[in-house]
């Protein structure tokens, strides 16, 4: 077990790292970088004397493998370096907008669960009736969605309603107030963008939720129970859930470690100011060091989640760490 | 029971055959009995795949061509689904949209795949280091941000159909090279492989004869769920600028722009492309869940 647990962790390395020269390599074969947006942002005319200094200043006229080494050396001590952009320091930046983006990925993820367990679980007792139909065509139609399309929609929805109901439009602030300061304009501003990411999510959870279960549902152990004379509640709750929710909480760990990056799309729609409009914007103004830095974050968090839902596979099923 | 039958041509048949064994049209016309939500699924899919493919014929007007005199115009007998900021025919641009979507869903789905299918085998088959080595690469491709990624590829190599095919092909590769490698590592400890070898035969030949054949059943249900996914990713990629470029008709970039500002005073804009996305990708996935129940015995008895 431990020989296991020491090589699995082990493995988290060559990815971060790989992922690092990967980031770092596509960057600089992006044309241009950026001293030319700085410089030419304003279609000014300026000289390469101009061009060369800015070059130096922040550093990327050095040969790339020594650059990399800062990079790496950097991330080692959890140093990520000032943006190129805006000259403060990533860190910093990252940090005014992550709640908003950790916030929408929290709540859309107990929307996911707190629709898919209940219904998948129902869909699988049911098999074959008109609720587990309804439920799967809800669940392939929540696959098929575009999350963008769905909140498009969702604004539009809101805006007549309101017009409707008092006369003005309403749309949901923009400015991000903390949900300690101020809870009610806090949820009006991401409770739809974590529905319609939530919908999503819901139906990956819950095609998920249902298979599992009938398969343990067709176990020995629930025929056991059952002839046991337990309450079928009981047999439900403890002997087939418990059992089932093993995958689930699987696909619901690694859905959440895309979430964080998957986030680009919804933002734009909503107009949120979270890590994945930072992410568009700091590539398209060659920004590095920022890039870099979300890039690691985004893939740090899905190695990890990846990392722990291996170890409790390998903690739950001996067969997993032997093999 | 088996049965020995005469038919018309006076040579017998195996009655309660494998099902394999029976012609393509029977097997074909079987699915639609047994899977009749699957079945739908593919009436959606060949509708809008026949939609892209005479979009040419169908539309009643040029996608591209304005019409200023007709701008925002709601639905009517002139413009079935209205027209956009532009003056363009919204369903002519669905159609045409249908060509694009179809034309990145199946490229992408088609290398993605069939690069993930030689690598997952390779991977599975030789072991060790190549194995030990592959995964990592894998690994980082699949933990590593698709918008990145997308952008990346979109500012090195510029836009257009073939590089946002290439950005939504890499990271599909990893995913279907895990679940081919997984099925495939089972298949090696088969003994028939072991026969195989001990018969002398490359690796060439183990590989083909032997071991892609049995993985056939996971791939063409990833392959068909890869279709749906590179649909929705190009639709995402187009509305966020960085996939299709005007004046290509595509759904995403559809929903650009023009959808939000005229949300409230022209919904049909906003309505229409997203609806057509949906329901193409729903459909795909109707067809892959009916596939996959098809294709997997364990799954068939529910």
């Amino acid at each position: 077990m431990h020989r296991y647990i020491i090589n699995r962790i082990l493995l988290v390395f060559p990815t971060l790292i790989g992922a690092a020269a990967l980031v770092f390599i596509l960057m600089r074969l992006v044309p241009g970088d950026i001293c030319l947006v700085r410089l030419g942002s304003g279609g000014t005319s300026f000289s390469t004397q101009a061009l060369a200094q800015c070059h130096a200043d922040i550093g990327i006229d050095r040969p790339w493998i020594l650059q990399f080494g800062d990079f790496l050396w950097g991330l080692a001590r959890f140093d990520f370096g000032i943006s190129m952009w805006s000259g403060k320091p990533v860190v910093q930046e990252i940090a005014t907008r992550f709640p908003i983006s950790l916030e929408v990925a929290v709540m859309a993820t107990i929307i996911a669960v707190a629709i898919a367990i209940p219904l998948g679980t129902i869909s699988a007792l049911r098999q074959n009736s008109w609720i587990d139909l309804v439920v799967r065509t809800f669940s392939i139609a929540g696959l098929a969605t575009p999350s963008f399309w769905l909140g498009i929609v969702s604004i539009l929805i809101v805006l007549d309603v309101t017009q409707a109901i008092s006369g003005h439009p309403w749309m949901p602030p923009i400015d991000y107030v903390p949900l300690w300061k101020d809870p009610l304009r806090n949820l009006s501003i991401v409770a739809l963008p974590a529905i319609t990411i939530g919908y999503r999510y819901a139906a990956v959870s819950m095609r998920m939720t249902r298979s599992a279960m009938l398969e343990v549902l067709r176990e020995d152990y629930i025929r056991t129970a059952r002839a046991k004379g337990l309450i079928n509640r009981i047999i439900i709750n403890r002997h087939a859930l418990k059992n089932a929710l093993l995958p689930v909480v699987t696909v619901i760990g690694i859905e959440f470690a895309f979430l964080i990056g998957g986030l680009v799309v919804t933002e734009q729609v909503f107009n949120l100011n979270g890590i994945g409009r930072l992410m568009v914007l700091s590539v398209q103004n060659q920004d590095y060091t920022m890039t870099q830095a979300l890039v690691m974050l985004v893939v740090t968090i899905a190695v990890l989640s990846n990392l722990v839902v291996d170890l409790l596979y390998a903690w739950l099923d001996p067969r997993v760490r032997l093999a | 029971m088996t049965m020995i039958a005469p038919t018309p041509t006076g040579t017998p048949v195996l009655l309660g055959d494998l099902p394999s064994r029976r012609p393509f049209g029977a097997r074909v016309l079987n699915f639609f009995v047994r899977q009749p939500i699957g079945s739908i699924g593919i009436v959606i899919v060949v509708l809008f795949g026949l939609a892209g493919i005479f979009a040419d014929w169908l539309s009643p007007y040029n996608p591209t061509s304005n019409d200023f005199a007709a701008m925002t115009e709601s639905p009517s007998w002139a413009h079935w689904l209205g027209t956009d900021q532009l003056g363009r025919d919204l369903l002519s641009r669905i159609l045409f949209g249908a060509r694009t979507a179809f034309e990145v869903g199946l490229t992408s789905a088609l290398i993605g795949g069939f690069s993930g299918l030689v690598i997952g085998v390779a991977s599975a088959y030789f072991g060790g280091q190549l194995d030990l080595w592959l995964q990592r690469v894998l690994d980082i491709v699949m933990s590593f941000p698709l918008i990145i990624m997308a952008l990346a590829v979109v500012s090195i190599f510029g836009t257009g159909v073939q590089n946002v095919i290439a950005a939504i092909t890499i990271p599909l590769i990893p995913r279907c090279a895990r679940v081919v490698r997984s099925s495939a590592l089972a298949i090696r400890e088969i003994p028939y492989v072991d026969a195989a070898r001990a018969c002398g035969y490359g690796h060439t030949r183990i590989i083909l004869r032997h071991m892609v054949p049995n993985v056939m059943a996971p791939f063409l249900v990833i392959v068909t769920a890869f279709v749906g996914q590179a649909i929705l990713a190009e639709a995402s990629l187009s509305y966020l600028g960085l996939g299709v470029q005007e004046p290509v008709p595509a759904w995403g970039l559809m929903l650009q722009g023009g959808a939000e500002e005229y949300a409230t005073t022209a919904p049909w804009i906003a309505v229409f492309p997203g609806l057509a996305i949906m329901l193409t990708v729903f459909g795909i996935n109707l067809f892959g869940d009916a596939l996959r129940d098809v294709l997997d015995p364990k799954m068939r008895e529910r």
